[in-house]
């Protein structure tokens, strides 16, 4: 046997040598390998979110295309006359119909456009998720802020790219999404009824706006998307990823498994995996049944529209405004039951966009950050975090508030009021108790580091005294728990010229705000002393340690 | 507040090979101001790589035999996903009008897909979770600024790019050309101008009417048949369109302006200000459906309480007090068409809206002064 599979192998390896030679000799290959091969990948659930985006958005990538074969996006007037009987000889448009087919007359159709949409939502939450763990770990940090930019414009132009497909299949549902945008353009002031103009060719819903977005859908925003994605991943590589606290892991290494072959096996797996659960979910669950919604018309409007739960932000914002927001001045219509909800969808996306820099600017820390932060130990952005899942949860809870109504069986109103007092209180306590609670769990993480775990344990001293012994943590186990970066409030002090500036109270207050409440890690000095004040405590935990068991000779 | 941070983070522990890695001292880190960084002097120090817990199937042959056979069971299950997708594509065609064709098609279809993905994705990630090593290995991380002497050379380069064009020194050419660089895309924005061609209707005027004008007859929505005032029993609401709009050039912009809902309210019910008393018609009154807020249409009748509620966003309106907003985002009150009655008892407009249907827009208020 081994004689005839000998010469086999070598013929085959000498196949691949002979491939690998060729390809090297035209492209240096073999210094991407050597470069990239065996880098290095931390592990930890929480870092294929980002994964999870990727890859729902390579989903999304492979069956856009195929739906572009038979997708046509024109407007024209038609009557269906494909399979779908309840429909046959209904005037709609094109790319209803055409959308209807894809549906109903192509194999698989129906299944491909059901893993785009499920994808499409699957890749907008992993963005969000990815997002929230790069904030609660402080990831954003020097030297990845402007990656986190390019992240939050790709979660952008995510949304972007969702709303522009939701809007194709011009049906009744996403016809009114239109509506609604064209209302929200039109109360922009001085340009707002242009742009809608523009935008649409002219009056609502006029012929060219499913064929503009389709444009915007499938060339433009994937571009732009496609590059900066790229742009993302070489920083990724660039910086390489961070990591979380733990033995062995410094600002300076990166621990984990080599990309060739685990790192390799594991993401490439996911991929599959990712894929497959999106599959799963488009062979079991119908996902925008526009046959049921019926083609565009300005008039009917079923009760309890929603939109794709990523815009559900956005129509929140909308419906808690109180009446009569509106003014005439100037001889011009000033809606500000339109600007107030786009202010704050603004500041929900530039707020958080922004924020690496404002921190920055407060502790004016210059190093660089590998290490992830656990959130508790940044309680004050932990709690502004808070706030801001609060706020948005809020608004997306708003964009059902009818539903919430209908079944609950609340009155529509108090639903609306409830949710009005939220959106401002809401924020405030969420930071409040998330704050105080990562404070808690400092105190928690420096009693256990400085006296142990209690084991239960109740022992008698000569004395009388009862106490309970304390087990020393190991050092691996205390390492997680005193290796965080700790930050002092700024003192004010005159600059060079002896004059305190304005900006410097600012950052002051600010710096304030933020550290003040400050847990410092335990050092070893801490530690020690702690020992000599729990003499006696200590002597048992040392016997302890040398005799397991030791205290049942005790009683 | 010395910054000992680079020296801090070393790694001490000593366990097979990996410790070769790991002592890292000075780095530009050391230089880096940790700004209100607190680094305490008597930190701890970094314990080192825990001792590695082999796997079940680093230790037993046998484990590690069964990691083998679950993979490769796996990887031909997802073949056989595949051949049964490419199965089912044929075998469960869609049928013309038969709907559970078209379902089992997407059943089946997906069933397999599925099979084909998930076995492929979970036997790769168990090959490499329980068969390939995974012992935590180390990649040293370098400063992402560039080294000293790698900056210099920029610097020197754009000094050197910057002697011999002159940029800096030549300061007509330079701010000529940024003039230039400014310029040039302007014509590619004004291109866009056309988007809505030039030579259509004024965006103002063509928002300020709708297809109303007087004589026109109330018809149903959608069948266009003409509404006589006797068939609006007490109660009753009718979704309304203008007669002769199925023939518009433009059907769904004029419908997405003209549309209209018709009530009948017992006449005492109705709160009417003097200079609109006319405007109804023994308790019919018609008011646009398309919402002052965003441009939804208005559709929910409450005919208990004469309150219209727009399921979008929830604003309702007062159909005994002119339709003014009593709850939601709204702001204005919904325009009032008036009506009037032919010779033939058919409901017909008296004239167009006297306001601009639907959300507001900025020059809105120009046109209600003209």
């Amino acid at each position: 046997m081994s004689t005839t599979t000998e010469p086999k192998r070598t013929r085959a390896s000498s196949y691949t040598a002979a491939a690998s030679n060729y390809i090297d000799e035209r492209t240096t290959i073999s210094a991407v390998v050597k470069e990239f091969g065996r880098k290095i990948f931390p592990d930890h659930w929480s870092f294929m979110l980002g994964e999870v985006a990727l890859y729902s958005f390579v989903v999304i990538l492979v069956t856009g295309t195929f739906l572009t074969f038979f997708y046509d996006p024109s407007m024209a007037e038609t009557h269906y006359e494909g399979s779908y009987v309840p429909l046959k000889g209904v005037e709609m448009s094109v790319a209803m119909a055409s959308t209807l087919d894809i549906s109903f007359d192509i194999r698989g159709g129906l299944l491909v456009r059901q893993i785009h949409h499920w994808a499409a939502l699957l890749f907008i939450a992993a963005m969000g998720l990815h997002m929230l763990r790069v904030f609660f770990t402080g990831t954003f940090r020097k030297p990845r802020e402007l990656n986190w930019v390019i992240g939050f414009v790709l979660f952008i132009l995510g949304m972007g790219e969702g709303f522009t497909g939701y809007s194709l299949p011009d049906d009744l549902l996403s016809g009114n999404g239109l509506r609604i945008i064209e209302g929200l353009v039109m109360g922009i002031p001085v340009i707002g009824t242009w742009i809608s103009f523009l935008l649409f060719g002219g009056e609502f819903p006029g012929t060219a706006i499913v064929g503009r977005l389709y444009t915007l859908h499938i060339l433009l925003l994937p571009a732009v998307l496609v590059a900066l994605l790229a742009l993302h991943l070489v920083f990724v590589v660039v910086h390489k990823h961070t990591q979380f606290a733990g033995p062995g892991r410094t600002n300076e290494n990166v621990l984990g498994v080599p990309i060739l072959p685990t790192f390799a096996a594991k993401a490439g797996g996911f991929f599959f995996i990712v894929f497959g659960v999106i599959v799963v979910m488009a062979t079991f669950f119908a996902i925008n049944p526009i046959w049921v919604y019926g083609p565009y018309d300005p008039s009917p409007v079923s009760a309890g529209t929603q939109p794709d739960w990523y815009i559900g932000f956005a129509d929140g914002a909308l419906r808690l405004i109180p009446p009569g927001l509106e003014i005439e001045f100037l001889n011009r219509t000033w809606s500000f039951n339109i600007l107030i909800p786009m202010v704050a969808l603004g500041a929900i996306i530039v707020l958080p966009m922004i924020y690496p820099f404002i921190e920055h600017w407060i502790t004016r820390d210059n190093r660089e950050h590998h290490i992830a932060d656990r959130p508790r130990n940044a309680p004050t952005r932990t709690g502004i975090g808070a706030a801001g899942v609060t706020f948005y949860g809020v608004l997306w809870a708003a964009a059902s508030s009818d539903l919430i109504a209908t079944h609950f069986d609340l009155a529509m109103e108090h639903v609306i009021h409830f949710l009005q007092a939220a959106a401002i209180l809401g924020p405030v306590v969420a930071y409040l108790i998330t704050k105080r609670v990562c404070l808690a769990l400092m105190k928690k993480d420096r009693e256990i580091a400085l006296h142990g775990i209690e084991s239960g344990r109740i022992v008698k001293l000569p004395g009388g005294e009862f106490i309970e012994v304390h087990e020393q943590l190991d050092d691996y186990d205390r390492w997680k728990l005193v290796s965080y970066n700790d930050y002092a409030p700024l003192m004010i002090r005159p600059n060079s010229r002896g004059k305190i500036t304005a900006a410097t109270r600012v950052r002051a207050g600010l710096s304030r705000w933020f550290f003040e409440d400050r847990i410092a890690p335990v050092t070893r000095r801490e530690v020690e002393l702690s020992h000599g004040e729990h003499h006696a405590a200590a002597a048992i935990e040392g016997e302890h340690q040398s005799a397991i068991g030791a205290d049942s000779n005790r009683h | 507040m010395a910054d000992d941070h680079g020296a801090r983070d070393v790694v001490s522990a000593g366990h097979s090979a990996r410790s070769v890695a790991v002592p890292v001292s000075a780095s530009t880190e050391t230089q880096a101001s940790p700004g209100l960084g607190v680094v305490a002097p008597d930190r701890f120090e970094n314990p080192g790589i825990p001792p590695h817990q082999p796997r079940v199937t680093d230790l037993d042959p046998k484990k590690e035999k069964r990691a083998e056979r679950t993979v490769y069971i796996l990887f031909y299950l997802s073949l056989a996903g595949s051949v049964f997708a490419i199965g089912a594509y044929f075998g469960f065609p869609i049928e013309e009008n038969n709907i559970a064709s078209t379902r089992m098609n997407n059943l089946m279809l997906g069933l397999g897909m599925s099979l084909a993905l998930l076995a492929i994705g979970v036997a790769a990630v168990h090959w490499g979770k329980a068969l390939m090593p995974e012992e935590e290995m180390i990649d040293q991380r370098h400063p992402v600024t560039g080294s000293p002497a790698t900056r210099a050379r920029a610097v020197e380069i754009f000094d050197q790019a910057n002697k011999e064009s002159g940029f800096g020194r030549r300061s007509l050419l330079r701010n000529s050309l940024i003039g230039a660089l400014v310029a040039f895309p302007l014509p590619a924005i004004v291109l866009f101008r056309d988007l809505y061609p030039g030579n259509q209707e004024d965006p103002v005027s063509a928002l300020s009417r709708t297809m109303w004008k007087e004589g026109v007859r109330l018809t149903r929505d959608p069948s266009g048949t003409p509404i006589r005032a006797s068939e609006v029993t007490l109660g009753s609401a009718f979704h309304v369109i203008p007669e002769g709009l199925e023939e518009s050039e433009h059907y769904l912009e004029e419908k997405a302006k003209a549309a209209v809902l018709l009530m009948r309210l017992r006449p005492d019910e109705l709160n009417e200000i003097e200079e609109r008393k006319t405007w109804s018609y023994d308790g019919i009154v018609a008011y646009s459906k398309i919402c002052t807020h965003v441009g939804c249409p208005v559709a929910l009748y409450e005919q208990i309480t004469h309150h219209l509620l727009c399921p979008c966003h929830q604003s309702q309106f007062d159909v005994t007090n002119h339709c003014e907003v009593i709850f939601g985002p709204a702001a204005r009150p919904l325009p009032q068409l008036p009506i009037a009655v032919d010779d033939e008892g058919y409901l017909i407009a008296q004239s167009d809206f006297t306001e601009p249907v639907g959300p507001s827009f900025w020059e809105r208020a120009s046109v209600n002064d003209n």
